[in-house]
């Protein structure tokens, strides 16, 4: 478990050390996302030694969001003159962009012949 | 009385408090959602960031102070990022066989949503550097907060317009979906990912492994079509 922590840790750090020596445009724990990616291809055996942990851990993700979310709250009071438009333009976008990318990679596949893969 | 005025104040300015609170917020919402069956209005992230604004505005105590306790659960989104390797690497043969359409839906989903955000706020009279602040609002929060600076929008509004934009996704996204009749959990999550970065993420975890691993590789992906591409379309349309 410690190790588990350790390693994604370890990775993050490696993957910020990366992002700020090559001056690239992502955050450091996508960075270390990719790297940690590439080593389990290598080493499946690291994989099947972590997955649990990372199951458990990715299976609360939303908790993570809660104390920027409590942020945006308090943050709300300055914008609510604009509030309207933003929410207009948020939920619209956000809409659109879900059901585009959805249809897209669902004509994509039927274009090429590659059955859908449905849910058991 | 006395006692307990003092208690308060002991307790209010280290990190247990807010630390303890936060869980137990999304243990409330988590109780909720689950209460109501998994509806995804119910959302735990939702319930639990209302329940702690409230409690912040009764008790008096400023967003510096909570995050004092707050911080450590916040602090795990990097690991949390970086051991979203491992449903990439569990996925892998299915992610390169869906290469092809995960472009093309990261190309689609990715533009339409930058466009279509600016175009709806250009239509409600939003101009300038609010309009800029809408265009990375899809991306992973580090990443638009660099690109909301880099293209003159203000980062700080750019932070809350990306984690209303996860909420509102991690709201709409099952719903819409069904009654756009796509069954297929890879490009589900797949477009949620790229739409509604982390928190559409822990959404699609919330339905389905599959899909939960194809949103974060949408997250990532976005992300980078987002660093690349938001100066690019700012100099065309601005």
């Amino acid at each position: 478990m410690i190790f588990h922590f350790g390693l994604f840790l370890g990775f993050q750090l490696v993957g910020e050390i990366l992002a700020r020596t090559l001056s690239l445009n992502l955050p450091g724990p996508v960075v270390g996302m990719i790297l940690l990616a590439a080593l389990l291809l290598l080493q499946p055996r690291i994989g099947h030694a972590i997955e649990k942990t990372a199951t458990g851990f990715l299976s609360h993700l939303s908790l993570l969001f809660v104390p920027a979310g409590v942020g945006v709250v308090q943050y709300l009071d300055q914008v609510s003159d604009i509030g309207l438009p933003l929410a207009a333009a948020l939920v619209g976008s956000t809409v659109l962009s879900i059901a585009a990318g959805a249809l897209t990679f669902k004509y994509v596949n039927r274009v090429r012949g590659v059955p859908d893969e449905t849910p058991e | 009385m006395n006692e307990i005025l003092n208690i308060w104040s002991y307790l209010s300015e280290g990190p247990l408090l807010w630390l303890t609170v936060t869980l137990f917020a999304y243990l409330i919402g988590l109780g909720c959602f689950n209460l109501s069956g998994n509806k995804p209005v119910v959302n735990p992230v939702l319930i639990s960031m209302i329940l702690l604004s409230a409690l912040l505005k009764l008790t008096d105590t400023s967003y510096a102070t909570y995050f004092e306790g707050a911080q450590f659960v916040h602090f795990m989104l990097g690991p949390a990022t970086v051991a979203l390797a491992v449903p990439l690497w569990q996925n892998w043969q299915r992610v390169k066989a869906a290469a092809v359409p995960m472009l093309a839906a990261l190309v689609v989903g990715g533009t339409v949503s930058m466009i279509s955000a600016v175009a709806i706020g250009y239509a409600c009279g939003l101009r300038g550097e609010l309009l800029l602040s809408l265009v990375p609002k899809a991306a992973t929060s580090p990443v638009a907060i660099g690109v909301s600076e880099a293209i003159g929008g203000l980062p700080t509004l750019t932070v809350a317009l990306v984690l209303i934009t996860g909420v509102i996704g991690a709201v709409v996204t099952t719903p819409l979906l069904n009654a756009l009749r796509i069954r297929d959990y890879r490009g589900r999550g797949f477009a949620t990912g790229v739409a509604a970065h982390g928190i559409g993420t822990a959404r699609a975890f919330q339905v389905h492994g599959t899909a939960g691993a194809f949103a974060g590789i949408g997250m990532v992906l976005n992300a980078i079509l987002t660093a690349l591409v938001a100066p690019l379309f700012v100099h065309l349309f601005f």
